[in-house]
C-alpha cells in the first residue's frame, strides 16, 4: 500500500523535516510493499520537486498553488492525492504547520491520527513509539485499522539523501476558498543582543521560580563573562525578552559552553541548543532530560550551587 | 459572542515515579489544569472583559475529580462549565476522533462563535483535538496562536502563529473558528479568593454519552497503549558529586579549562 509524504517549505526553502519525513515514509512503504509518493504544495514547486527527488522516492506531485503554507490548500492537496494513489498512510512533519492541518486531514479522510511519532514499526498493523508526560516516559501505541495520518518528530529519522529517479508530475488539485488568509510574516525579538553570537551562554529555566531570582543567574553570567539566555517559560512569563529564548521557536545556538540552570530539557528546548560544544546542566531532578545531552552535570539545587559558582569566579 | 474554551485536567509525573502496567502509578501523579489551556481560559476571559464575548463556557472531558480543575476556569472568570464523562471512557486511551465526537455534541448544544483551547495537553502531547474539531464542525481554525485580536464586527480573528525559529505568521481567520493557543499568548491570572468563592456557586453541568446522543461505539478508541517505559539514557555526562561548594569548585575548574571567565 502506498505512502504519501507531504513536504514542508518556508520562505523559499524546503525544511529539513521534509527529508526526515521521506525516510520515515520510505520505512513504512517498505513494510507495506508500496510506493513512496511525495507531494509539495506551493512555492517554487519545480525546484522543490527536483530537490525532493531523493533515493527511495517513487513519485513526486507538484501542486502549484500560492507561495507559502495555507492549511486549506495543503489539506485539500493531501486528501485528493491520498485518494488518487490509494495511500495507506500520509506522513507529515510534526511541525507547527503540520499540526495546523494534519488533524483536519485525518478527520477529512476518516482515518486515525497519531502525532509526534519518534519510532514506527509495522507488523500486521502500525505500532508507534511516542513520548508522554513531558518526555518522562516512552510508550508504544497500537493503531487499529490500516489507514492513518502520522506526524513524525523532527530529528528522529535521518534525512533522505542521494538522487532518486522518481516520476515528477504537476498535479492539478481543486483548492477550496480559504477562510484563513496569511497576511505576512514577522521576525520576533531582534533586540540588542544576539544570543546566537555568544561563546558562552548561561541559560535559565523554570527552576528559577521567581523573577526576583533572575538576579542570581545574571550575577553568574557577569562573573563568567557570559551572555544570558533562557528557556521558553521565562520568556512566556515576560521575565526576559523573546530574543533571549533558546529553542525550536526561539533561537538555535551553538556556543562553546552552554550552562543550563534549572532547565529540565524539553525536546523543544534541546532542539535549540544541542549543537553546543560543551553542555553543563544544574538541576535538582536527576531524571531531567537535560542530563541526557549534558557533558557535565550537577544534581543539586541551583540556589545552593550558583552562588558558590559565582564566588569561584568573583 | 459566545466563547467555548476547552480545558483538560492533565497528569504530571513526580520526579520519582513508578510505572505500573501501561501507566505511571496513580500515587506518583499530580493533576492540574493543562498549562496551554490556562492561556486559552485567560484569552476567553479577556474577551469577556473587553465586551467582545457575552458568555464564556468551559468544557472538559474528565471524571468527577476533574471538577476541581474546571473550577479553576470558573474562578478565573468563565461563566459556567460542562463536564463530559461516561464509564465507557474509563481506562481507555481516547483517540482524537472520539474526543472530537464528544466536543462536537457539546458544540451542537452550545453553538459558540469562537472555540479556544490549548495547542496541546502536557500529558499526551497529541496537539490535535482543536484542529480536528474545527474540521468536523465546519469552523475555520488556526493552530499555535501566540497573539490574538478578535474583530467581532468584521467577524475576523487576527492571529499570529508561532512558527519555528523566531518567525511568526500573521493570519486572518474568519469566525466562527477554533483557535489553539500557545503559551505566552497572555499572562494567565491567578484565581482570586473572591473568584474561587464565586466558582463554588457556578454551574458545572455533568453530561454522559446518552445526554449527548452518543453511544459507547462512538468513542471506541483506535489506539491502545501496549507498553510504557523510561527511555534509556544515552548520556555520558560526567556528574559532578559533592555538596554545593565542592561541586561548584570542580565545575569552576572544568569551565576554566574551557576558557570560561579567563
Amino acid at each position: 500500500m502506498s505512502v504519501l509524504v507531504v513536504a514542508e517549505h518556508r520562505r523559499g526553502d524546503l525544511r529539513d523535516v521534509s527529508y526526515e519525513a521521506i525516510t520515515a515514509g520510505r520505512e513504512l512503504a517498505d513494510e507495506r510493499d508500496g510506493d513512496l509518493h511525495v507531494a509539495v504544495v506551493g512555492g517554487d514547486v519545480d525546484a522543490f520537486a527536483e530537490e525532493l527527488n531523493r533515493e527511495g522516492v517513487d513519485a513526486i506531485h507538484a501542486v502549484d498553488d500560492g507561495e507559502e503554507f495555507d492549511h486549506n490548500a495543503y489539506q485539500a492537496a493531501a486528501a485528493e492525492l491520498a485518494d488518487r494513489i490509494d495511500a495507506g498512510a500520509v506522513v507529515l512533519p510534526n511541525s507547527v504547520n503540520g499540526l495546523d492541518y494534519a488533524p483536519a486531514l485525518a478527520e477529512d479522510l476518516g482515518v486515525t491520527l497519531v502525532t509526534d511519532a519518534v519510532g514506527i514499526e509495522y507488523d500486521d498493523g502500525l505500532t508507534v513509539t511516542r513520548e508522554m508526560y513531558g518526555s518522562k516516559v516512552e510508550t508504544t501505541v497500537d493503531v487499529a485499522g490500516d489507514r492513518f495520518v502520522l506526524t513524525v518528530r523532527g530529528g528522529e529519522w535521518p534525512p533522505a539523501e542521494g538522487v532518486g529517479d522518481a516520476t515528477v508530475e504537476t498535479a492539478e488539485v481543486d483548492l477550496p476558498e480559504s477562510g484563513a488568509r496569511v497576511t505576512g510574516f514577522e521576525e520576533v525579538g531582534g533586540g540588542d543582543v544576539d544570543i546566537a553570537d555568544a561563546d558562552v551562554l548561561v541559560s535559565v529555566g523554570r527552576g528559577i521560580e521567581e523573577e526576583e531570582n533572575l538576579e542570581l543567574v545574571e550575577e553568574l553570567a557577569d562573573a563568567l563573562g557570559a551572555t544570558l539566555s533562557a528557556s521558553r517559560p521565562i520568556v512566556d512569563n515576560g521575565w526576559l525578552p523573546k530574543n533571549r529564548q533558546v529553542g525550536q521557536s526561539g533561537k538555535v545556538v551553538t556556543p562553546d559552553v552552554y550552562i543550563a540552570v534549572g532547565i529540565s530539557g524539553a525536546v523543544q528546548h534541546v532542539a535549540g541548543m544541542k549543537g553546543s560544544d560543551t553542555i553543563v546542566a544544574i538541576n535538582t531532578d536527576p531524571n531531567a532530560p537535560i542530563f541526557d545531552i549534558a557533558d557535565y552535570g550537577i544534581v543539586g539545587d541551583l540556589f545552593d550551587v550558583v552562588p558558590e559558582l559565582v564566588d569561584e569566579f568573583a | 459572542m459566545k466563547v467555548l474554551v476547552t480545558v483538560k485536567e492533565v497528569a504530571e509525573a513526580d520526579d520519582d515515579f513508578a510505572i505500573e502496567g501501561t501507566d505511571i502509578a496513580e500515587s506518583d501523579l499530580e493533576y492540574d489544569l493543562n498549562e496551554w489551556d490556562d492561556y486559552a481560559v485567560e484569552a476567553a476571559v479577556q474577551l469577556a472583559e473587553s465586551g467582545v464575548a457575552d458568555e464564556v463556557v468551559a468544557v472538559t472531558v474528565g471524571p468527577e475529580r476533574s471538577e476541581e480543575t474546571i473550577r479553576m476556569a470558573l474562578a478565573k472568570g468563565a461563566d459556567r462549565a460542562v463536564r463530559v464523562w461516561d464509564d465507557a471512557l474509563e481506562g481507555s486511551f481516547p483517540d482524537v476522533a472520539s474526543k472530537v465526537d464528544l466536543f462536537e455534541a457539546v458544540v451542537d448544544e452550545e453553538e459558540p462563535d469562537l472555540i479556544l483551547g490549548g495547542v496541546q495537553a502536557a500529558d499526551t502531547g497529541f496537539g490535535a483535538t482543536g484542529v480536528a474539531l474545527a474540521e468536523r464542525i465546519g469552523f475555520e481554525h488556526a493552530a499555535v496562536v501566540n497573539h490574538l485580536d478578535v474583530d467581532a464586527d468584521e467577524g475576523i480573528a487576527h492571529v499570529h502563529r508561532e512558527l519555528e525559529g523566531g518567525v511568526e505568521e500573521l493570519t486572518d481567520v474568519d469566525l466562527p473558528a477554533v483557535l489553539t493557543v500557545q503559551t505566552g499568548l497572555n499572562e494567565p491570572r491567578y484565581a482570586s479568593l473572591r473568584g474561587i468563592r464565586q466558582a463554588q456557586r457556578k454551574e458545572i453541568a455533568a453530561k454522559d454519552l446518552s445526554d449527548l446522543g452518543l453511544t459507547a461505539d462512538d468513542v471506541e478508541s483506535a489506539l491502545t497503549i501496549t507498553s510504557m517505559y523510561e527511555p534509556e539514557s544515552e548520556s555520558d555526562a560526567e556528574i559532578i558529586e559533592g555538596d554545593a561548594g565542592e561541586s561548584a569548585g570542580r565545575l569552576a575548574e572544568v569551565l576554566r579549562e574551557k576558557g570560561v571567565g579567563a
